[in-house]
């Protein structure tokens, strides 16, 4: 039982990394990841809402409106659920632990629209649907290891960013072509985790 | 509103304002749905689907939608809009849902649909923006396809599935992992950028397009300013 729980956290940080991956979230990855401070302030923020928002839409999915046969609705009830959860947050943040909203609280708006909480909820109830043993429980461990695989991508490509600031790039590579490339080569190191957890299962 | 005005705006988003390789909206599916190139077509066209029929509702309700709550009322109509699609490819193309998975339900999430929701739908009248939608879904749906008929013919040797190159090509089967997505990605932008003449490839993301680009920069804006007291 540990063990499938071990697997599925391996599994979502290194070879099924939802960043280098599986594409999700790359709009931030690519935006906010100039600095180590704000890479590592968006994951944590990301990690968060993604943790709660599995929390709320797997049940609400698997209770609510897979038995109403409302199974379609997935998409909008999950943006809405999860746009609202962000408001949410943000405001209990802010009147009651103002220190965490100080750090967190400007990524919030820009989790929204982030594809890796869409993403990972759906991703997590399509599992559950392959596979009867995946439970609620494997489904935060889930989502909790997609946040650190965010945090672990997110805080590897920053160093490698702050080191491009000072490299001698070609004139037509400068700018987003570069930042790709940089990108290319820490998914294909990435690549090297593949079968990791195959020995776990 | 002239002839000229209506080619314009439709024009405009497949060569000069591209959503993918100038303005960069939409950078996910680029990565992700690119390994052949059927899944970017249809991709594409699903996306534009969602696209032309948001824009012209948001366009229609964009005196009613209060300033404050809009995005989550473009949210709506966009997941909506998706919901339809979703249905449509589910029941019609079988074989491409299962190739899209998640991302068709991520057009939802899709910044270029957002983007111009917020940029042009809120601002312009239906027909206009309807013409917009048909633009970008069209500079949407080729940037795709280009990107996946390189890595298809690169990484598998075939086109549409098809092969296409003499037997004696090894495929390179990187070109379809993950890391020859971004790599393809970044090396078409810079082939932009160039096309486009030096004054627009001024080393910075272009984020400018993106709906949420001043909460970004008020993100990195704020980060500046703790470390100015931290070492004060």
């Amino acid at each position: 039982m540990l063990k499938s729980f071990l697997a599925v956290f391996l599994a979502a940080i290194l070879t099924e990394n939802y960043i280098l991956s599986k594409f999700l979230g790359i709009c931030p990855f690519l935006g906010v990841s100039k600095k180590l401070n704000t890479a590592v302030g968006m994951s944590l923020a990301v990690t968060f809402v993604l943790v709660l928002a599995t929390a709320v839409t797997f049940p609400l999915f698997t209770y609510v409106l897979e038995p109403l046969g409302l199974g379609y609705l997935q998409t909008v009830v999950f943006i809405l659920i999860i746009a609202a959860l962000v408001q949410f947050v943000e405001i209990v943040m802010k009147k009651y632990i103002p220190s965490l909203y100080r750090a967190l609280g400007i990524y919030l708006p820009l989790i929204t629209t982030n594809c890796a909480v869409l993403g990972v909820t759906l991703l997590v109830l399509e599992k559950s649907a392959e596979n009867p043993s995946y439970t609620f429980l494997h489904a935060l461990v889930n989502a909790l290891g997609a946040g650190v695989g965010y945090l672990l991508a997110m805080v590897l490509f920053a160093g490698v960013r702050e080191r491009l600031e000072d490299a001698d790039i070609p004139k037509f590579l400068r700018g987003l072509p570069i930042t790709l490339i940089a990108a290319a080569l820490v998914a294909l190191s990435f690549l090297g985790f593949a079968g990791i957890v195959d020995g776990l299962l | 509103m002239n002839k000229g005005t209506l080619w314009q705006t439709f024009s405009k988003g497949i060569v000069k304002e591209n959503p993918v390789l100038c303005l960069l909206l939409g950078t996910c599916p680029t990565l992700a749905v690119t390994t052949g190139a059927s899944n970017a077509l249809g991709m594409g066209l699903a996306a534009t689907l969602v696209l032309i029929c948001s824009n012209c509702v948001i366009s229609l309700l964009r005196k009613v939608i209060p300033d404050s709550v809009r995005i989550p009322a473009y949210i709506t109509v966009i997941a909506g809009f998706v919901t339809i699609v979703q249905m449509l490819v589910k029941a019609y193309l079988p074989a491409l849902d299962k190739s899209l998975g998640i991302f068709l339900p991520l057009i939802v999430v899709n910044c270029i649909i957002l983007g111009r929701a917020e940029m042009y739908a809120s601002k312009n009248p239906v027909l206009l923006s309807a013409l917009d939608g048909v633009g970008m879904g069209v500079g949407f749906t080729a940037a795709m396809l280009l990107m996946g008929m390189i890595r298809e013919l690169l990484g598998t040797g075939c086109l549409f599935g098809v092969s296409v190159l003499p037997s004696f090509y090894t495929p390179i089967t990187v070109f379809i992992l993950p890391a020859g997505g971004f790599f393809v990605f970044g090396l078409l932008i810079s082939l932009a950028n160039k096309l486009q003449g030096e004054k627009k490839a001024k080393g910075k993301i272009g984020c400018a397009a993106c709906p949420l680009s001043k909460t970004c920069a008020k993100a990195e804006q704020s980060e500046e300013e703790a470390e100015g007291c931290g070492n004060a």
